[in-house]
């Protein structure tokens, strides 16, 4: 096989060939890109929370007629041992933001009191006693909140001096790196004292790369259900949608005029998948548009060399006829795109970078991984081979007898 | 001469027929990705006051006496005190106060509905003639109610299509939070894309902005009755340290009011950006701010500042353009195979007295052809996406419809793009010498 030859013959057909490089170099960046970017989108749906997922539900009510604090912290008393009491149900607390909803709350923190001291936005949760058993969190170093270190939420907002912080572990080795947060001070709520670290909690909404998703700390405090929502533990996630129906009968059994629905209810699951739903089916289209762009490609080189083929079939007859076998001739075709394929991969690779480096500057993504540039070019090439193989085989059948036809 | 390259254009689609539909497919998937995304950015990112956007103006004074980097822009929304000492000033021919408020249960007393959840705007008189807000029954309330704390509202179409089946209901009355309110206007349908007086914040969003594009409020109220009925249900932007009580915002160290002016000159313009910064030298004069930035941006480059078009939606278009190149490519290589297959019979023309130009001419009618029949099912298949968008889940959902204009693009760019691709492989084809073809044949 001679390539020298093949790459005379490709030089007489410069535009046929051009259009095929450009066509296979614009699908190879695309393509790439496309990749990268459902990579960064994976990667963002499978962010880990650091909370065991698997095994918490939520239940919102919305208070109707606002009571006085008092008989409202009550009442929540009354349903958390309702909660509690149900079957399969391990722990339930109320919290103040819940992963994947809808509100988040941020304290400015820093590590003086001067109130010039530099400060860093940290998401905040607020919740009862059983919040970090419910969540499944990880204690990474010091202790979890004592009984009697819980205030009022009124007290906490009204400044409520050293009210003790836990914070995850990502945020403390920003605070202090390199040491041990626990027991040391921070500034959000007046000052508070680190008592433990977990190992991971994050924001409740992930805002993409912006950076600080794992930065949050949760203070102690009973929360009445009209300032948060009721998390509870289910001890066998196959049981989640059951407990969901529960609570909520048991919350509507008693208790003054509230509103307790199903919209309001939902695993941290459901809650995961609807959040993140967006990104998904943004996945799902640079699929099905990169499948598209590889077909697409795929019948382009299909119907030139068939166009070729069938130009150069005396060609073909002549060559055939003083001795090259079929073998050679399907060699040839498919030689002949593997040499194309190969200067649109290279032409591709450079402009994937080119569309990597607008990407970056729109979307805040990363450089491209290398390692996208051989998968991309493995594809291109199979690609093309499979494309080829049809007219490749369709030469190869022609017989050498065409040699004396025509003329 | 046109009819009968029409109907050789005719004869040639139909003698190879699954090289056209290869070729028309191409070009109606490409025009139907690219113009179902067209559509929904041409949706979102035009101009949601055409013809006044440019006299719109919002103001932004830095009152956060925090120190830190921060400073580099002033926050979105104002204090209380700067925002009512720049409206007090009445500087601008128009100006217009917005603070959102949570979302208040509303009843009517003489109908028998179950009470609504219904999102509200405190505003200020000007709002109305200001942003052009068009007004079904009724009017907007008068300065004069702004003064005298009056207790009216204006509803939206929506909401008195639930509460009052859509009659005139003018003069009746709502319950809102225990206040009884006068209703003295009702908006006809209304749905600016977005509703940019809310609009703040954008830059923190990440590029997910689809949230800008909801639905306006359904309850239009004088800031000054709200601050009194809604008291305690204010909302910060943020805030330099803990309000007082939570939820009540005035005098306190938080952000939450946005200021918009209507200035109907450039000398205007100018005239109020040195009043903004002269507002904000004496501020700081007195101590109550530290830092004196200001910016007076018009509303379309407030919306371009707030990043409002999702980056989704652009990276949506910009794949669909990526897959009408590649289908273009691709339409240019088969309209090449093809015309230059057909060597022979462009010889025999070129021969009986065709000039290279008719060839030109034919194939390019050839290529047009093609494009307009991939144009019609890319309109096919454009409907179709757009019918899957109005189907998501999206806030602008409801908004994205194929207008005229863009039903125009459509066939423009299906035949542009088709003419474009069959340019070359028309120009090639024309060179075709007459001799060299006749000898083979």
């Amino acid at each position: 096989m001679h390539l020298r030859h093949i790459l005379h013959a490709l030089g007489r057909h410069r535009i046929a060939v051009g259009l095929l490089v450009l066509e296979i170099a614009f699908s190879c960046a695309v393509v790439c890109n496309a990749l990268f970017l459902i990579g960064t989108r994976l990667e963002r749906m499978q962010r880990p929370t650091g909370v065991d997922e698997m095994h918490v539900v939520e239940v919102g009510v919305r208070s109707v007629t606002p009571g006085t604090p008092e008989a409202t912290m009550a009442q929540t008393r009354t349903d958390l041992a309702r909660l509690r009491a149900l079957p399969g149900v391990s722990d339930a607390v109320v919290a103040s933001s819940t992963l994947f909803g809808d509100s988040v709350s941020f304290s400015g923190v820093s590590l003086s009191d001067d109130a010039k001291a530099p400060s860093l936005a940290v998401a905040q949760y607020f919740g009862g006693a059983q919040l970090a058993r419910t969540l499944g969190l990880k204690l990474a170093s010091g202790r979890w909140f004592n009984p009697d270190e819980f205030v009022s939420y009124d007290a906490l907002q009204g400044g409520a001096s050293g009210v003790p912080v836990i914070i995850s572990r990502a945020l403390a080795q920003h605070l202090f790196p390199g040491q041990d947060a626990a027991g040391r001070t921070i500034y959000a709520f007046g000052a508070n004292r680190v008592v433990g670290v977990v190992d991971r909690l994050v924001q409740p909404r992930d805002y993409g790369a912006a950076g600080g998703y794992d930065y949050a700390m949760m203070f102690p405090v009973d929360l009445p259900y009209s300032r948060g929502t009721y998390l509870m533990r289910v001890d066998d996630p196959a049981r989640r949608q059951a407990v969901i129906g529960q609570a909520l009968q048991a919350l509507k059994a008693d208790g003054p005029l509230r509103l307790i629905s199903p919209r309001y209810a939902t695993t941290l699951e459901a809650a995961r998948a609807k959040y993140y739903r967006n990104d998904r089916a943004m996945a799902w289209l640079l699929v099905g548009v990169s499948l598209l762009l590889l077909l697409v490609t795929a019948l382009g080189i299909v119907g030139l060399s068939s166009f070729w083929v069938g130009q150069r079939r005396r060609q073909i007859g002549i060559r055939r006829a003083i001795g090259a076998s079929r073998r050679d001739i399907r060699t040839y075709f498919q030689a002949e795109n593997f040499l194309i394929a190969t200067g649109g991969i290279v032409l591709g690779m450079a402009l994937a970078y080119g569309i990597n480096l607008v990407l970056m500057r729109h979307y805040e993504l990363g450089h491209l991984p290398g390692y996208y540039l051989p998968i991309g070019s493995v594809v291109l090439w199979v690609l093309g081979q499979l494309a080829v193989l049809g007219p490749a085989l369709r030469a190869a059948a022609v017989p050498p007898v065409v040699a004396t036809r025509a003329a | 001469m046109f009819t009968y390259y029409f109907d050789l254009a005719l004869r040639s689609l139909k003698r190879n027929k699954v090289l056209t539909a290869l070729m028309v497919l191409a070009i109606a998937v490409g025009i139907g990705a690219s113009m179902t995304t067209l559509t929904v950015m041409h949706v979102l990112s035009g101009d949601p006051l055409p013809g006044t956007s440019s006299r719109i103006f919002y103001a932004q004074v830095d009152n956060d006496p925090m120190p830190g980097d921060r400073h580099v822009e002033p926050p979105d929304m104002m204090d209380y005190q700067s925002a009512m000492d720049l409206w007090n000033a009445k500087r601008a021919d128009r100006q217009a106060l917005v603070v959102n408020p949570f979302p208040e249960k509303v009843s009517a007393p003489d109908v028998s509905r179950p009470p609504l959840m219904v999102q509200m705007l405190s505003t200020t008189s000007d709002f109305f003639p200001m942003f052009g807000v068009p007004l079904e029954y009724g009017s907007g309330w008068t300065p004069d109610d702004d003064r005298k704390r009056a207790r009216v509202v204006v509803i939206s179409s929506d909401l008195n299509d639930k509460l009052f089946d859509g009659g005139n209901s003018v003069g009746r009355t709502l319950v809102l939070n225990k206040h009884a309110v006068r209703i003295v206007g009702v908006l006809k349908p209304w749905r600016p894309s977005p509703p940019f007086y809310d609009v703040r914040g954008g830059r923190y969003a990440n590029g997910d902005t689809a949230s800008f594009y909801g639905k306006p409020e359904g309850l239009f109220l004088p800031i000054s009755a709200s601050l009194e009925m809604n008291d305690g249900d204010f909302q910060q932007f943020n805030c330099w340290s803990m309000p007082p009580k939570p939820g009540h915002l005035v005098n306190a160290p938080c952000n939450w009011m946005g200021l918009w002016v209507q200035l109907d000159s450039p000398a205007k313009v100018a005239a109020y950006r040195g009043f903004l910064a002269h507002y904000a030298r004496e501020q700081k004069g007195l101590g109550r701010i530290q830092f004196t930035e200001t910016r007076l941006r018009d509303l379309m480059q407030w919306l371009a500042f707030n990043r409002v078009v999702p980056r989704d939606v652009k990276l949506k278009m910009w794949l669909a353009f990526a897959f009408l190149a590649i289908c273009l490519f691709n339409t240019v290589g088969l309209l090449l195979a093809k015309f230059l297959r057909r060597g022979g019979e462009i010889g025999v023309r070129r021969a009986l007295g065709a000039s290279r130009r008719a060839v030109f001419a034919q194939c390019l009618t050839e290529a047009g052809l093609i494009g307009f029949i991939g144009g019609f099912f890319g309109w096919l298949l454009a409907l179709l996406g757009l019918w899957l968008v109005r189907h998501q889940q999206a806030p602008y959902s409801d908004l994205v419809h194929l207008d005229l204009s863009m039903f125009a693009v459509t066939f423009v760019l299906a035949i542009a793009v088709s003419l474009l691709a069959g340019a070359m492989p028309a120009l090639r084809a024309s060179q075709i010498s007459p001799a060299l073809q006749l000898k083979t044949l």
